[in-house]
């Protein structure tokens, strides 16, 4: 792939990150629904054994929500970008190497 | 479909755990030897793609929305192995940064979703290009095999919920299949969406179509 490719790739990624995000719909997904209609949701809302970054996709300190997700969104997006594409560099020395 | 902590038992945590390190460690094996320098930037890309699409709920019926998974369409474009290396990762990263399904769900996650949707919608895939031809079959095999990975992932999670003693098994099972058989129609007409411009641009790129050589 050439570097512009992988540029146009990563630049779809981002825009559906950042400009979509904002409008995701905010009804509970498949297992919440059935989470709540059959009475055990409450099970998963005891709070998580440990305290993430960012949690909710709501970047902290930011008093617009949606913007806070979109900004979540890009920087998500372009650090689980560096982590595949690191991993896939890792895997493939590995194969150079043997 | 990201189970949160507190829904399953310990023992179903701890099978899970062990089902899905033992896969991912075969899948990484299987990668090493298989992974070509044009999938290098590529599973950086499919690894952004599905993080940024998994943020995106789209509504399905009154009250209830939906997400890509992007097991197939990973798949598909990757290879299996590469595939379903993608989609822990991008697990690994929506939990411990985003608190996106619980840490001591993950495990359970990865089975549902890397493992179970991940390599066997591959697998459904390869049998539905098979039957109905490499072209036509590329079509139909990713939209029938992406739409039943939703399926039979959702399916796993309701047993796993159901062995955990949350809900009986013939309720949570039909509720849990239902409501992704909904949710996988946005997955079948997002992943043929964007294989289909994938196979216009760039068709060597898709592992799925150049697979003759290479097995399953």
């Amino acid at each position: 792939m050439s570097r512009k490719e992988i540029l146009i790739g990563l630049i779809i990624a981002l825009i559906v990150a950042f400009f979509l995000s904002p409008l995701s719909s905010s009804w509970p997904d498949g297992l919440e629904r059935v989470a709540h209609d059959h009475g055990f949701i409450a099970k998963g809302e005891q709070g998580s054994v440990f305290k993430s970054l960012i949690p909710d996709y709501i970047f902290p300190g930011l008093k617009n929500e949606k913007m806070a997700t979109a900004i979540s969104g890009l920087l998500g997006t372009l650090v689980i970008f560096g982590i595949g594409y690191g991993l896939a560099s890792l895997l493939k020395k590995d194969k150079d190497c043997k | 479909m990201h189970i949160p902590d507190g829904f399953l038992a310990t023992n179903i945590l701890a099978s899970a755990w062990a089902i899905s390190i033992g896969s991912i460690g075969f899948c990484l094996k299987k990668t090493t030897q298989i992974l070509k320098d044009k999938m290098v930037p590529l599973m950086g890309i499919m690894s952004a793609f599905i993080f940024a699409a998994q943020m995106i709920n789209f509504p399905v019926v009154g009250g209830t929305s939906g997400h890509l998974f992007g097991g197939v369409l990973a798949a598909v474009l990757l290879g299996p192995y590469a595939g379903a290396i993608v989609l822990t990762c991008v697990l690994i990263f929506q939990c411990l940064i985003f608190q996106d399904g619980g840490l001591l769900a993950l495990g359970a996650n990865i089975l549902n979703m890397a493992i179970i949707g991940t390599l066997g919608g591959y697998v459904i895939f390869v049998v539905l290009q098979k039957i109905f031809g490499s072209k036509k079959g590329f079509i139909i095999g990713a939209a029938v095999a992406s739409w039943l990975s939703v399926v039979v992932a959702a399916s796993f999670c309701a047993l796993e919920l159901a062995i955990s003693g949350l809900s009986p098994l013939h309720i949570v099972l039909p509720a849990m299949a239902g409501i992704h058989a909904l949710i996988g129609i946005g997955e079948a007409i997002i992943t043929v969406a964007a294989l289909s411009f994938i196979q216009k641009v760039r068709p060597d790129l898709i592992y799925g179509l150049s697979r003759k050589t290479d097995g399953i």
